[in-house]
């Protein structure tokens, strides 16, 4: 095993899937720029022509619907959007059309599409350059979520979605591209809906995933040191949950919290905490279940106040320790 | 045997194409009204020269998206006169098992891969399709059918520009009816040359006849095989008119949204009425063999309905609502 950055796993994934398979269509705004999407697309327009690896008009909604046109002949298109923000426009292709197809038809088609949507947010890029929408996605039936938090689940999870058969939007922070792992040269595959235990501990369950997975894992090493245990999951699907997981964990350790890089409001953190409070689990729980996201604020521009915007391993912290000890 | 330059084989076919529409959708009509379907039909009855004319030199490996309006196109494609009617009656044997309903048509069997009540939306996919179609080097073609009120959706405009950007095989068919829901077209487009759009993205852009089959025919043949040489897209505007209201079995003149003398001047100039003169005359068909097209129409419409309402709705529980999420 060798270790790449998150980045280039995701700029091999992209090759290697190109190579192996014929039906792989990569489509997206920017594919070609030596900046756009950091560095995941370099050279494959090069190698593989501009039939297989579209870099196309900004016209996000009707890419989209493009792209669902193209699964319906028989093609494994990845649709990238450079950024979430964008991704409003390409709404109704996604929630009305990809994610109804298979469902509405009584399922006599389906769209296996991959809809790569990256988030790209700090330095000072304010309200529309800076969106986590994953909670949105998560929320319309037909669409499945997953959300890598290094390079080797960014590797197996894309390889996943193109391989699903239905939608599937691949989460994508830039915050991860310069973070290495150990990645297998081969193609491999994680399964959607499981999610995995990072660390084990014996006090409070954290829920997270994506980039904050990291901010997690460095908190809860933090407080080990201060006498507190933190368990960590990294949920890597986001849609379908793994339940199954959350609730053994936290039966485990009689705590949660559940860290959220989108907004606070009907969130994943709201979700997840719905989905421990039902559960009979929740009789074995020794503090209240807490949750730490983005406020219910757009981002702002200013350095100022994206450092009182964006939860990093120090509110963690703190969080795990009111919580363990009360 | 040919007239105008169209095999008296086609014209036929056509001719009885548009009769299975047209019986259809007022068997569908009259059903509406005894209350019997229940879901939201958005009937052709008026536009059948438009999905008959354009679908007559469709081959069954090409692909038609449709809209909300999808049941002449369903029909002239190819479709299961029995599938979908069961669609209209929510049954599990229906067109979409139950799912879908008659604004959400689908038959794999016959190359239409779906249908959108979203307006505008299935156009993009039907660009998609010819892409597809395209980097496989297949020769099949996509047909988009979207209407008049399409033209005011920002999809329309960026899916003509990236068709004609990568000369994809896809012919944009707008069927012009001259109302968006209630809204007469010139209150709600700045220029309602809606044909002309396609000069600024340097495609073909031709203004049609939509109730003469004939016209649809040439023009969709010419563009059709345009597509499949490589060519490139078209866009064609067939100007029609729908004899029912938007959305179900009424005429919509009592709500004051069109007048009687509109509708009737329409009537008059009937698609089928036209093309059947024409055989007439032309002795390409006889009074009998009229007869017994018309016979046939009615008697598998009947049947359509007989299979329906023996059908039975999808079970009513959990396990059959979450059915079809995923593959």
């Amino acid at each position: 095993m060798r270790e790449i950055t998150y980045a280039q796993a995701i700029n091999e994934t992209l090759q290697q899937l190109l190579e192996k398979d014929r039906r792989v269509l990569l489509i997206g705004q920017g594919i070609t720029s030596p900046w756009y999407v950091g560095t995941t697309t370099l050279g494959l327009i090069d190698r593989y022509g501009e039939k297989r690896v579209i870099d196309p008009p900004v016209s996000e909604n009707s890419i989209t619907g493009v792209a669902i046109g193209a699964a319906l002949t028989g093609l494994r298109p990845i649709c990238m959007f450079p950024r979430m923000d964008f991704m409003w426009y390409a709404m109704d292709q996604i929630a009305n059309h990809a994610a109804n197809w298979h469902y509405m038809f009584g399922g006599q088609m389906n769209v296996p599409l991959t809809i790569w949507a990256i988030i790209n947010r700090g330095g000072e890029q304010a309200a529309q350059h800076s969106q986590a929408l994953q909670a949105v996605f998560a929320h319309i039936p037909g669409l499945k979520v997953v959300a890598p938090s290094n390079a080797y689940d960014a590797k197996g999870l894309l390889v996943s979605c193109v391989n699903d058969g239905n939608p599937v939007v691949f989460v994508d922070d830039r915050w991860l591209y310069e973070l290495k792992s150990d990645v297998p040269k081969g193609l491999y595959s994680l399964p959607i809906g499981k999610g995995i235990v990072r660390r084990r501990g014996r006090d409070v369950t954290v829920v997270a995933s994506s980039y904050l997975v990291n901010e997690a894992l460095i908190a809860a090493a933090e407080c080990e040191k201060r006498g507190v245990s933190a368990e960590v999951i990294d949920l890597r699907t986001i849609k379908p949950l793994d339940d199954e997981l959350i609730f053994g964990s936290v039966k485990r350790t009689g705590r949660a919290i559940i860290v959220d890089g989108g907004w606070r409001t009907c969130g994943l953190g709201a979700e997840i905490s719905a989905r421990i409070a039902e559960s009979p689990i929740v009789r074995e729980t020794k503090a209240p279940i807490k949750r730490i996201s983005l406020p219910d604020v757009p981002a702002p521009a200013s350095a100022s106040l994206e450092q009182a915007y964006y939860p990093k391993k120090e509110k963690i912290v703190s969080i795990i320790q009111s919580t363990v000890k009360g | 045997m040919a007239l105008k330059g169209v095999p008296a084989k086609s014209l036929t076919q056509m001719y009885v194409t548009m009769q299975r529409i047209r019986i259809f959708e007022e068997k569908t009509a009259d059903l509406i009204t005894k209350k019997e379907i229940f879901c939201p039909c958005h009937l052709y009855t008026g536009q059948e020269a438009v999905a008959a004319g354009v679908c007559a030199s469709l081959r069954k490996d090409d692909y038609v998206l449709s809209t909300h309006r999808s049941h002449g196109h369903f029909i002239a494609k190819g479709g299961d006169l029995k599938r979908l009617m069961a669609e209209l009656y929510c049954r599990e044997t229906g067109a979409s098992k139950g799912r879908g309903g008659s604004m959400h048509i689908a038959s794999t069997d016959c190359g239409l891969p779906g249908s959108s009540a979203i307006v505008g939306g299935t156009i993009p996919i039907a660009v998609g399709a010819a892409l597809g179609f395209k980097s496989q080097n297949k020769d099949s073609i996509a047909v988009a059918f979207f209407g008049d009120g399409a033209a005011c959706e920002g999809v329309f405009y960026e899916s003509l520009n990236f068709a004609s950007l990568k000369r994809l095989p896809v012919v944009f068919v707008c069927e012009n009816n001259l109302y968006s829901t209630h809204m007469p077209i010139s209150t709600i487009l700045a220029d309602t040359a809606i044909y002309k759009k396609a000069e600024v993205f340097g495609m073909p852009g031709v203004k049609v006849d939509g109730n003469d089959v004939i016209d649809v025919y040439k023009n969709a043949k010419k563009a059709i095989d345009n597509a499949r040489r490589g060519g490139g897209p078209t866009l064609m505007e067939c100007m029609t008119y729908r004899w029912r209201g938007h959305v179900g079995p009424n005429y919509d003149l009592d709500k004051g949204l069109r007048s009687e003398a509109e509708l009737r001047c329409w009537m008059n100039k009937c698609p089928i009425r036209s093309l059947e003169r024409l055989l007439l005359s032309n002795k390409i068909l006889t009074e009998k063999a009229v007869a017994r097209i018309l016979k046939e129409a009615e008697e598998e419409v009947d049947g359509a309905l007989k299979f329906a309402k023996e059908s039975l709705r999808p079970p009513s529980n959990d396990s059959e609502l979450v059915r079809y999420l995923f593959k």
